[in-house]
């Protein structure tokens, strides 16, 4: 591939039942590139608890994936409250989520360290108050 | 074990993808949590829950897997069906318990 390719979503952040929509799309895009299957189950499975979170923490954003020549890189935008402890957040079983959110099955505590655990590099920048923005990335070899 | 193995040990009605039970399953998982289940990953699995919403069908895409089976008798939408159709995913429906569910297919060899 010798340019890249992006795929933008707009997340909507109003109705829970279409969260995923981007990554059961991205899945479908992906496999037409004739990527590795294990490469896009790595990328649908971070890029879904990402969306998740938009939809639960933030009322929506922007997903852009970037398919490069050595990498996937997908970045996550939104204008949420933020996060207060990025370090708190990362640990397995925290979550700010409410009882309505786990009662559909997420807000478990395991959205962040899902996304860490599928792919090779993940940063992310938050401001209370303004937003929040998650890059990952996962290596194509 | 095939998908129509579990469809026989639970007694099971399937709702969609019926030409696909022949499709074999290597591990289960049972789980009300879909971010638990985003934690597992197995080759060709069947996911048992009670939770009823379109991110389940949506987790069981993200993770490659071939069968859910919603327990206490849970019935999916239609919205949901068409998602399961549209990805290849066998929807069955049973009367058992979650924990029933699971004994049953650990103790007949999956998973074990």
């Amino acid at each position: 591939m010798s340019e890249e390719l992006v795929f933008h979503f707009d997340v909507d952040g109003e109705d829970f039942t279409s969260a995923g929509q981007a990554s059961v799309q991205i899945k479908k895009d992906l496999r037409q590139l004739g990527i590795s299957p294990e490469i896009i189950r790595r990328v649908s499975i971070a890029m879904y608890e990402g969306e998740i979170n938009m939809v639960i923490h933030a009322n929506g954003g922007t997903v852009d994936v970037k398919v490069c020549e050595d990498c996937i890189e997908m970045i996550l935008a939104d204008r949420g409250p933020g996060i207060k402890s990025i370090e708190q957040a990362m640990q397995e079983g925290f979550s700010t989520a409410s009882d309505n959110t786990r009662s559909l099955g997420f807000g478990a505590g395991m959205g962040l360290p899902n996304m860490k655990r599928y792919t090779d590099s993940l940063e992310i920048e938050s401001t209370v108050g303004v937003g929040t923005t998650v890059k990952m990335k996962v290596n194509l070899q | 074990m095939k998908i129509s193995e579990i469809r026989d040990l639970l007694d099971a009605q399937v709702l969609c993808c019926e030409d696909r039970l022949d499709r074999e399953v290597y591990s289960a998982c049972g789980c009300d949590l879909m971010s638990d289940v985003l934690a597992f990953v197995k080759d060709q699995a069947v996911l048992m829950t009670g939770l009823v919403n379109p991110q389940v069908i949506r987790t069981a895409v993200m993770m490659d897997m071939v069968c859910i089976v919603f327990v206490r008798s849970k019935t999916p939408s239609e919205e949901m069906l068409s998602l399961a159709r549209d990805n290849g995913i066998v929807i069955m429906r049973s009367d058992r318990r979650l924990y029933e569910a699971c004994g049953i297919m650990y103790s007949n060899g999956l998973g074990k």
